[in-house]
């Protein structure tokens, strides 16, 4: 009880130097949309042959239908407008193109989970994969996701798969190498006096496993967990471009660019920031409860 | 009773005749053990005790089949250390207790009878059985964390006993623990030892520790590790901790000391 409330105690005294911070980033955000849209304004102005005093031009260049570098109003106001204001079957609305991101981020995450666990058991048991595997998975992140997204999407889609999977796929490819990293960090994380115990009891490397390695990796693995589901989110918003900007917030971020939509694409941006703040937070809690749980936090 | 009997009674629970072991490291061969050479019957306490890199740990690992020897014989109930091992011929404690902290006491004593496949009720019985031995009964439910230092290890010597081999393999158990734990643990040992008759090796730093547990102790000298001395202690079975008063400890203590000086030169 005395704990809980030091909590929330502890709770409040950070969000006074929090809503500083916030309340500073905002300022510099509207300085800079004056800034950056006075030009346009003041363009128009002179077009229209009228002298704006500087309080018309700040009011201009803080209600502009496409300024340069959109007010956190502006991006506010859109934000609710396509979510609470538009039924989410809509494809106008940003929950459907956000769940559309999102189912694709969640499928690549768990196969990049097992597929990175997979070879994480396979490199701290085998030898050869020891020395042959990991100089190929760093390889594999060394290429620009940029460069072999439209290439998975294209090839993907001439096979005849299209839609989630493709995205998956990128999603995969970027949140697998952080698990595997991790994992073989923690799968290796029993000292020699633990696997010298196992061996005077005479424990197979399946109990071993099982009963001393996959334990103590778990911190690693959270925290590859909460590094590799925010690359999975970029990966399923990357994957999104090339397919001609059918849905997504992807394609929310391409067609706002296609047709200058600025406050669009910063309203697609804060959202998939936002949701990637969520994933990180709920990996964030599921490894603080399961360790707890363990004794290990 | 026939002589065959006899002999086969006082036969060497452990018996190692000219062992050697040599690691090879970059700044040349290491003799971690040179030709060493001893018996150890059933029931005995025997110390091993020497200055670091005098071999006393590696003794007991190639023992354990941690470390193969590169030279000589190891037998351990008259099998090869892996037999022995596979047999689960003995228990192992380490320095550090190394109790898994997402398990509890109960579970941590139990973890190498779930290794060797007992079943969960012979489990249960047998956890509670050692945890009363080293008298932490009633802390089957607590975590690791729970404990302290000292109980921690009583708890890892409580998992070495559970499966009921008849060596104890003890690797400086009590070397991280202060001198009153230290002491504590020391007498409950011997308590535990006269109860269970288990043939202990028990490697030590300490000179009081090693005099005041051991019927043998086995003196050790670095560069390369071999053995300097064996003296059979005279001092009773039965011993208060006021034992370390008497003459007799003194002068066993005094030898021991000599042994460690005259492997220094």
């Amino acid at each position: 009880m005395a704990l809980c409330r030091w909590r929330v105690m502890r709770g409040l005294a950070s969000l006074g130097p929090v809503s500083v911070v916030v309340l500073v980033l905002f300022g510099f955000w509207y300085l800079a949309a004056v800034w950056l849209n006075a030009d346009w304004a003041r363009d128009k102005a002179a077009r229209a042959d009228v002298e704006l005093s500087f309080s018309e031009l700040v009011a201009d260049t803080l209600s502009q239908d496409k300024p340069k570098l959109p007010a956190p109003h502006q991006v506010a106001v859109e934000i609710w407008e396509t979510t609470a204001e538009k039924k989410v079957t809509s494809k106008r609305s940003l929950v459907y193109h956000g769940w559309i991101t999102l189912s694709a981020t969640l499928l690549g995450f768990g196969m990049g989970t097992v597929l990175g666990i997979l070879l994480a058991i396979g490199i701290v048991h085998n030898r050869a994969m020891n020395n042959s595997v990991m100089p190929w998975l760093i390889t594999s992140q060394t290429i620009p996701i940029l460069a072999i997204a439209p290439m998975i999407i294209v090839v993907l889609n001439s096979v005849g798969l299209s839609g989630l999977l493709p995205k998956a796929l990128i999603s995969t490819y970027l949140s697998f190498f952080p698990v595997a990293v991790g994992m073989v960090k923690g799968l290796r994380s029993p000292d020699a006096m633990q696997l010298d115990q196992m061996r005077t009891w005479s424990a197979s490397a399946a109990q071993t496993f099982w009963k001393l390695r996959w334990p103590s990796s778990m911190p690693y693995l959270f925290t590859s967990l909460k590094i590799g589901v925010a690359a999975s989110l970029v990966g399923a918003i990357v994957g999104e471009l090339p397919t001609g900007a059918v849905a997504g917030l992807g394609a929310r971020l391409l067609a706002g660019s296609y047709y200058g939509q600025t406050v669009q694409i910063w309203s697609a941006l804060i959202s998939a920031a936002v949701l990637a703040a969520c994933l990180v937070g709920i990996v964030g809690v599921v490894q603080r409860v399961t360790l707890r749980r363990m004794g290990m936090a | 009773m026939s002589s065959v009997a006899v002999e086969e009674s006082t036969a060497p629970v452990i018996s190692a005749s000219g062992l050697s072991l040599t690691f090879e490291t970059r700044d040349g061969p290491v003799h971690a053990l040179k030709d060493v050479s001893l018996d150890i019957a059933p029931g005995e306490f025997v110390s091993f005790i020497g200055p670091s890199g005098c071999g006393k740990t590696t003794f007991l690992r190639v023992v354990a089949d941690l470390e193969q020897p590169t030279g000589g014989t190891v037998s351990v109930n008259g099998m090869s250390p892996e037999e022995a091992r596979r047999a689960r011929a003995y228990g192992y404690v380490f320095q550090a207790a190394g109790l898994y902290p997402w398990r509890t006491i109960g579970g941590n004593v139990g973890l190498p009878l779930e290794i060797m496949g007992y079943s969960k009720a012979e489990r249960a019985e047998r956890v509670a059985r050692v945890l009363e031995l080293v008298e932490l009964s009633g802390f089957a439910g607590k975590f690791p964390w729970q404990l302290s230092g000292g109980m921690q290890q009583r708890a890892s010597i409580a998992r070495a006993l559970a499966f009921d081999a008849d060596i104890l393999l003890m690797d400086e158990p009590f070397g991280a623990l202060d001198e009153i734990v230290r002491d504590r643990l020391n007498e409950e040992l011997l308590a535990l030892w006269a109860r269970t008759g288990k043939t202990t090796l028990f490697v030590t730093h300490s000179i009081p520790e090693a005099v005041y547990l051991s019927t043998k102790i086995v003196v050790m000298s670095p560069r390369p590790g071999r053995v300097t001395d064996v003296i059979e202690s005279p001092l009773p079975k039965e011993r208060p901790l006021d034992i370390r008063d008497t003459s007799e400890f003194i002068a066993v203590a005094h030898r021991v000391r000599e042994g460690l000086r005259a492997g220094h030169e």
